[in-house]
């Protein structure tokens, strides 16, 4: 665990710097691969699906390149060169993927997005058939937002109260707790609703409803939210809580003036991500809120739609503008956990010491920058090469 | 807490205590306040409330799947059917599904989070390296019905292509094999290959990778610099500096990554139900039509459960939860046993 910063920390070094050869190289085998993979399905053996294409092209690109290096380094860089560009490559996919998932979600709900009665009605009035300029998802928004408050008004004071339980109070007890709660992180979210379901709803009568959602999500969130915040409250350094023992503070004193405002902002960010969970679980949901086209505030009478839910239901239909709407609700779903990331990160951000240490290191990786540089205009016969660590002196 | 030390009045001069008995140390003892007191008891109230609501959900698990258990017996493991009305219902086809498709998860986004988390700790220029890191860690936070439409208006209609080839190409491999579909036939339908695990385990990857990377990353980055320095000063190039100080450092992390993705991928429900056709036999078959996974049963039949339906699905709710809750101490043990040590 992290106590106090160490006064220096360590910064790592920048190694880049890109030679012409390596971007010759790059180029050249990226041109040959392409090239003798059209060659191969056009002459050779037919490749069909464009997949199958970049998959030759990516194996043919290996192997060229590395017969490239090899011409003029040892096997050693070769190897080096190789496992660059896999990793480049891995990254990139990936990452493309990803954002063509979000964007492709925006993309498909485009339509749905500009009509102001999308965020303003709800679906009571419009039937599978209606165009987009009737009806919307006001009703979802509402009931996520219902749901979302009753599930923070029970795991919040739990959650915290818990989470400093197990860090003031450490023993057997504590252990225990904390070894259950861990346990019920791996909870999935769909027995968690299976749960409600049977014991609220089938055995104790209450209605499918909002408060029956919002409970799901509760003990969903719960965990999440004692184990977070666990780990924040055990980076409080022992320093400042001996020092206000020592002052004569109590317990409570300590945790209320010392101990909470040192990890506001890491529970802040705690609570808002276990919000960002609790906000796109769909399957509590499904199986606990029930079903609604029209605009219900009240949670403890029937059914509640919330934003996941509706876009599931949405797109059950085959109706292209049903489709839309789902993807306009997706988009919705979206744009508000980013809300609550951007909060999460602007409170996180402001950590006092965390943000000490950012400092620091800046200013090092400052400094040991300007120390490179000046040793790269002493020797401005040589040139740059790759990899060259410059050893640094730091005052 | 205000520790009194008790008896501080007698500080015998040094020349009593000689001829005194031998230095004793003084006890130490705490006398709490009134509101201390108080606020320990709210502290321990809540502690135990957590317990009560954590213990009471996985002890009524196990009491309603009890009656279903008990009259299955171990059949439950070895049947594939589920029809718990007739008695005759078991866990073995749709657990099988399950791992499937957390495998196919797995399989696919492991080693794409372990590109994306190199690539963020060891490549990227560092303009644009924290840039990454949050969008990594905004990816992790997308709700799944969102890859769920993805893949089934997407995804669904694309790969099936590449499940053709590659049933083709490795169908000598038995999962790859595709029954009822003719390689040779051009006009052969698709949806042999639609609906299939292998599909359901795409979506699935793409949405464990970014937390698998996020804790990778996380580990990678706190590799120390001396050693790392260490390894280039003795004139390794930069993938010698990875394999010999990055990666054995955040061993822990890949691993315990790993396992968190992987106990992700089990308990998914929504993308796997919009994806998955289900058969409750067990279809070994992942580029084919059909599988199953426990998540999804549960979504499919909840409703239209008899008592005894229900007390079967807790059974099966109860299994997958007992096989994520292995894999997650399994996990969490393993990265606190590692240099890294457990930050999260």
């Amino acid at each position: 665990m992290t106590t106090l910063a160490p006064a220096r920390t360590e910064v790592r070094r920048q190694l880049t710097g890109i030679r012409v050869s390596d971007l010759l190289n790059l180029c050249g085998a990226g041109a040959a691969a392409i090239a003798l993979t059209a060659l191969l399905s056009s002459q050779l053996a037919p490749i069909t699906s464009p997949l199958g294409f970049v998959a030759v092209a990516t194996a043919v690109f290996l192997a060229l390149y590395a017969l490239l290096v090899s011409l003029t380094e040892r096997g050693v860089a070769v190897r080096d060169r190789l496992v660059t560009v896999v990793v480049h490559g891995l990254a990139f996919t990936l990452l493309a993927v990803l954002v063509f998932i979000v964007v492709f979600t925006f993309a498909r709900g485009a339509s749905a997005l500009p009509h102001l009665n999308f965020f303003t009605d709800d679906m009571a009035q419009a039937g599978p058939l209606d165009p987009l300029d009737v009806g919307g998802i006001a009703h979802a928004i509402v009931g996520t937002l219902i749901q979302i408050s009753i599930a923070l008004a029970i795991t919040i004071p739990l959650g915290l109260l818990t989470a400093v339980f197990l860090s003031e109070m450490p023993g057997r007890f504590a252990r225990l707790v904390r070894t259950v709660v861990e346990a019920m992180t791996a909870l999935p979210s769909i027995v968690a609703g299976l749960f409600v379901y049977a014991t609220l709803i089938l055995a104790l009568g209450v209605p499918k409803s909002g408060l029956a959602a919002a409970t799901a999500i509760s003990i969903m969130m719960l965990p999440i939210m004692v184990r977070s915040s666990d780990v924040v409250l055990r980076l409080v350094p022992g320093t400042l809580k001996e020092a206000s023992y020592a002052l004569g503070a109590g317990q409570l004193r300590t945790v209320w003036q010392v101990v909470l405002p040192t990890t506001r902002s890491g529970l802040t960010t705690a609570v808002i991500l276990a919000t960002a969970r609790g906000i796109g679980e769909t399957s509590p949901v499904l199986l606990t809120s029930g079903f609604t086209a029209a605009m219900n505030t009240n949670p403890t009478q029937g059914p509640m739609v919330s934003l996941p839910l509706a876009i599931f239901q949405f797109v059950k239909s085959p109706e292209p503008t049903m489709v839309a709407r789902g993807f306009g609700t997706a988009a919705v779903l979206m744009l508000l956990v980013l809300t609550l990331f951007v909060v999460a990160r602007v409170v996180g951000g402001s950590n006092p010491l965390k943000k000490d240490a950012r400092r620091r290191a800046r200013e090092q990786q400052r400094r040991a920058r300007a120390d490179q540089r000046a040793r790269r205009a002493k020797r401005t016969s040589r040139p740059a090469r790759t990899a060259q660590p410059v050893p640094q002196e730091q005052s | 807490m205000s520790a009194t030390i008790e008896a501080p009045r007698a500080i015998p001069p040094a020349a009593a205590r000689e001829s005194d008995e031998p230095d004793v140390p003084r006890r130490l003892g705490t006398r709490r306040s009134a509101s201390d007191k108080a606020f320990r008891a709210v502290l321990l109230t809540s502690g135990a409330a957590v317990l009560a609501i954590m213990g009471f959900v996985g002890a009524f698990l196990l009491l309603r799947a009890w009656d279903a258990l008990s009259q299955a017996g171990w059949s439950f493991l070895t049947t594939q059917a589920w029809e718990p009305d007739s008695g005759n219902f078991g866990i073995a086809a749709i657990l099988v599904g399950t791992i499937l498709i957390a495998t196919v998860a797995v399989v696919v986004a492991v080693p794409l989070a372990l590109g994306v988390a190199l690539y963020i700790s060891e490549y990227a220029p560092t303009r644009i390296k924290q840039s990454l890191v949050s969008i990594v860690d905004l990816m992790a936070a997308i709700p799944s019905v969102v890859f769920g439409l993805w893949g089934f208006f997407f995804l669904q209609g694309r790969i099936t292509d590449l499940a053709r080839w590659l049933s083709t190409t490795f169908g000598w491999f038995p999962p790859f094999q595709v029954p009822g579909s003719d390689p040779s036939d051009p006009l052969a339908t698709a949806t042999v290959y639609t609906s299939s695990t292998f599909i359901a385990g795409l979506v699935v990857a793409m949405m464990i990778a970014p937390v698998v990377a996020s804790i990778m990353r996380e580990v990678f980055t706190q590799a120390p610099v001396g050693e790392r320095e260490g390894a280039l000063a003795l004139g390794s190039t930069r993938w010698g500096m990875i394999r010999r100080v990055v990666l054995p450092y955040g061993k822990g992390g890949i691993i315990g990554g790993t396992m968190l993705g992987l106990g992700r991928a089990l308990g998914e429900t929504i993308a796997v139900y919009m994806i998955i056709s289900p058969v409750f036999a067990i279809q070994w078959h992942v580029l084919a039509n059909g599988g199953s996974s426990v998540s999804s049963l549960i979504a499919l039949r909840y409703g239209e459960s008899t008592p005894f339906g229900m007390s079967a699905l807790m059974a099966a709710g109860l299994a997958l939860f007992l096989m994520t809750l292995v894999i997650n101490f399994a996990a969490s043990s393993v990265v606190a046993r590692s240099r890294s040590g457990a930050s999260s």
